[in-house]
């Protein structure tokens, strides 16, 4: 079965504005606009709007010269699918499955279900009285296949139905090439052909079709691949829409709460509902969401967001523990409900045996977990390298349990520091040659002679990020003479155009 | 050229392969490079201008991890992660660890922790100690903070003896207060051994190391090298101690020339 509902969007908004048809704010003219690059353009409009000229497509501009009441309200395609995916869910009450069809139509598969309705024709009498009664200007068509119910619902009569008996060929004769659900530009094509009609490509030799569109792959640029299609000869896979839902357990409580250990208890019982719903679907939970509705109306909410999916009851309390300590209960709370809007597949995992609950003591997740809560994400990374020359960007601080990426191996004779400053200290120094190394610096009111050193190793700047006037870097790895080792650089070459006297830098710690 | 001082077992009764508490003899007073896993819970006293201390607690732990014995029934070598506690104050004085210059072996199992209060760096700390997935932990707080006392530091203790997870606590700028460590060593940087191909570059890393106070072994200052704590440094170093004699100035190597040396080593 096809769905078309040919006004979803203006369908959408009559629905918000809560007004029937052609009444109220839908008896002016109106039209739903979207921006462009070339200003606003109308990309729907109501039927008032329409009789006054508005066409989907035109700019706002000229059709405002046609019709000077036209009011405007913005487009929202994001809210239309989101609207149309719901409508695929609710249409699965009439097929095992739906696909949705963008951007306004729907497919539902009826396939052996007809006679849960009573017939065919009762089914489809059946979808466009819930259709209708919903507000939506929609037109249904049931056939053998999803292309001919397609064809049917956008340009057949108004509630067709196909049976297997009929030959679809003849049936189909009539409509428009268009009704094939090919593109614009192989549309033209046929038409400049000459093929106005399905019947007319049915006169046309399969070899000389195949001929002409021998370089068109895709289904919706080859009529011969869609006509195959309509007629049930290839299969045509569709991409279902399946509902998840999201895990939810509440408590609803006889005499509202004050106190904190009950909420712990409550908590704790959610805890192990939840865990058992996680543990029937095989999924653990990434991000809980407590809610606390009090008395008064107000709505609590604390989230938690968990290194690796988790299900057991008592890290899933302890980590909420250190968020309830704010709460303010008011007059008490009366509902609470844990959900899981983000979960993934745990295998269910051996009990712990004699050998192992010996051994107690967390698991890496677990522990990450019990940082993050106290300490915030932030506070909890490892490096992860990334592809830089200059040493500060060379390593990134990502979130401890993210996979490795793949990346180059550095040159095992770069000699790198163990502690890098988070900014370089500059230091003052005492050339023992102009434009060489320095003998002596002074570093956090400490001078420091230097006794051996190595290098430079000259690090350019990244031409390809930075501006031009960065200066380079010329890094030397040194041990002064009390044994204490650093990586120091200087910044920029005396005579290079890009400043004055070069400066002299310390960066890192070696051990 | 093995000696131990007053050693009452042969020497060939300390090789470092052995695992802790089984072949080594109660009565051996000398600390030696090899047997650092019998203590869980180590402190080092550095200064912060310096990562001397740092290096000294992960050049400890690797040569703890070398020392350990791997689990016959495990089927891939351990790679377990570790963990890097820091608060403000030392973040701040002493820098980042910086991924490119830890060791290779240690390289990609890091994570760090940046805790704004030493509060909440003993919680990193102690949390870290109660993980079972965790090879070791390495924690550094700045100076003498309230938080860090006997009771705290008591804590950290029991909780790495009764979870087998090591701990090496870098105090950086601090006063010896009391403390409840098994072990206190005294960092401080040495002058490095020339490298054999350019004499004017720093070596390997070296650290005079003072143990001033241990439960189990005697009191001690040695000079400390660890040729495979640098990324560049060669993928079978260890660490090797040179005992500073009080009296004579006797540098003995206290570890045998090991066979499975590459001759790359001079």
């Amino acid at each position: 079965m096809a769905i078309w509902c040919g006004a979803l969007a203006i369908d959408r908004w009559r629905l918000g504005e809560g007004c029937a048809p052609g009444e109220g704010a839908d008896a002016e003219p109106l039209a739903l606009i979207a921006d462009t690059a070339h200003g606003p353009r109308i990309t729907a409009a109501n039927r008032a709007g329409l009789e006054s000229g508005a066409r989907a497509g035109t700019m706002l501009a000229d059709a405002r010269a046609l019709c000077p009441q036209l009011a405007v309200r913005p487009a929202d395609p994001a809210g239309d699918l989101a609207f149309l995916e719901s409508l695929a869910l609710w249409a699965q009450r009439w097929g095992p499955w739906s696909a949705i069809d963008p951007p306004d139509g729907l497919l539902v598969d009826t396939t052996g279900a007809a006679h849960l309705f009573g017939g065919e024709a009762a089914m489809l009498a059946d979808a466009r009285h819930l259709l209708a009664r919903r507000g939506l200007a929609a037109r249904a068509a049931m056939a053998p296949t999803a292309g001919a119910a397609w064809a049917l619902a956008h340009h057949g009569p108004d509630g067709a139905l196909l049976v297997d008996s009929e030959d679809i060929t003849a049936r189909l004769a009539a409509l428009p090439v268009a009704a094939l659900r090919l593109d614009e530009d192989v549309l033209v094509l046929l038409r400049r052909l000459g093929l106005k009609r399905l019947g007319d490509l049915a006169g046309i030799d399969r070899d000389a079709l195949a001929r002409r569109f021998r370089t068109r792959r895709s289904p919706a640029a080859n009529p011969l691949m869609r006509l195959d299609q309509l007629l049930g000869s290839v299969p045509e896979p569709l991409l279902p829409v399946i509902g998840v839902v999201m895990p939810m357990v509440q408590r609803r409580l006889a005499e509202p709460i004050r106190h904190r250990d009950l909420l712990d208890r409550v908590l704790a019982d959610l805890a192990r509902d939840m865990a058992r719903l996680l543990e029937a679907q095989g999924q653990g939970a990434r991000r809980l969401e407590l809610g606390l509705w009090k008395v008064d109306g107000e709505v609590l909410v604390r989230r938690l967001e968990m290194a690796a999916a988790a299900r057991d009851p008592g890290h899933v309390c302890r980590l909420f523990a250190a968020r309830l300590d704010d709460v303010d209960a008011g007059f008490g709370i009366e509902l609470v409900r844990l959900r899981a809007p983000w979960t993934e597949p745990l295998v269910m995992a051996q009990a712990e045996l004699d050998a192992a609950a010996e051994r107690h003591g967390t698991s890496l997740a677990a522990c990450i977990d019990r940082l993050t809560v106290r300490l915030g994400a932030e506070a909890v990374r490892r490096p992860l390298p990334h592809a830089s020359h200059l040493p500060e960007r060379a390593q990134r601080w990502c979130p401890p349990l993210d996979p490795q990426p793949g990346a180059q191996e550095t040159f095992d004779f770069h000699a790198r520091p163990l502690k890098l400053l988070d900014r370089a200290e500059p230091i003052a120094v005492i050339y023992e040659a102009p434009g060489g190394l320095p003998r002596l610096f002074r570093w956090r009111g400490t001078i420091h002679e230097i006794a051996r050193a190595e290098g430079p190793e000259r690090i350019a700047p990244e031409w390809w990020r930075e501006k031009s006037t960065v200066r380079l870097r010329d890094y030397y790895r040194i041990e002064d003479s009390t044994g204490r080792r650093y990586w120091i650089y200087r910044h920029g070459l005396a005579g290079d155009g890009r400043g004055g006297a070069p400066e002299w830098f310390l960066q890192g710690l070696a051990p | 050229m093995t000696r131990i001082d007053s050693a009452p077992v042969p020497a060939s009764a300390a090789t470092p392969a052995l695992p802790p508490g089984f072949g080594v003899p109660a009565r051996i007073s000398r600390w030696l490079p090899g047997l650092a896993a019998t203590c869980h819970h180590s402190e080092v006293f550095a200064s912060s201008a310096e990562a001397s201390g740092a290096g000294l607690a992960l050049a400890l732990a690797l040569d703890a991890l070398r020392a350990a014995t791997p689990d016959p029934a495990a089927d891939v070598p351990d790679e377990r992660a570790w963990l890097w506690v820091q608060d403000k104050t030392a973040l701040r004085l002493s820098g980042r660890p910086y991924r490119p210059g830890l060791p290779a072996a240690l390289r990609h199992r890091l994570i760090h922790v940046a805790a704004d209060k030493p509060e909440d760096a003993l919680f990193a700390l102690e949390e870290g100690l109660r993980c079972r997935d965790l090879a070791f932990v390495i924690g550094e707080i700045a100076g003498n903070p309230r938080a860090l006392n006997f009771t705290a530091s008591r804590r950290l203790s029991l909780a790495a003896e009764k979870h087998g997870v090591p701990l090496w606590l870098v105090r950086l700028d601090a006063k010896r207060d009391l403390g409840a460590a098994r072990m206190r060593w005294d960092a401080a940087p040495a002058p490095s051994q020339p490298p054999r191909w350019n004499p004017q570059a720093p070596g390997a890393p070296s650290w005079a190391a003072g143990l001033f106070r241990a439960h189990t072994f005697q009191p001690g200052q040695w000079i400390l090298r660890d040729d495979g704590l640098v990324p560049h440094g060669r993928p079978h170093g260890k660490l090797v101690a040179d005992q500073v004699a009080d009296a004579s100035p006797d540098h003995g190597d206290l570890v045998r020339r090991a066979g499975d040396r590459p001759l790359a080593a001079g």
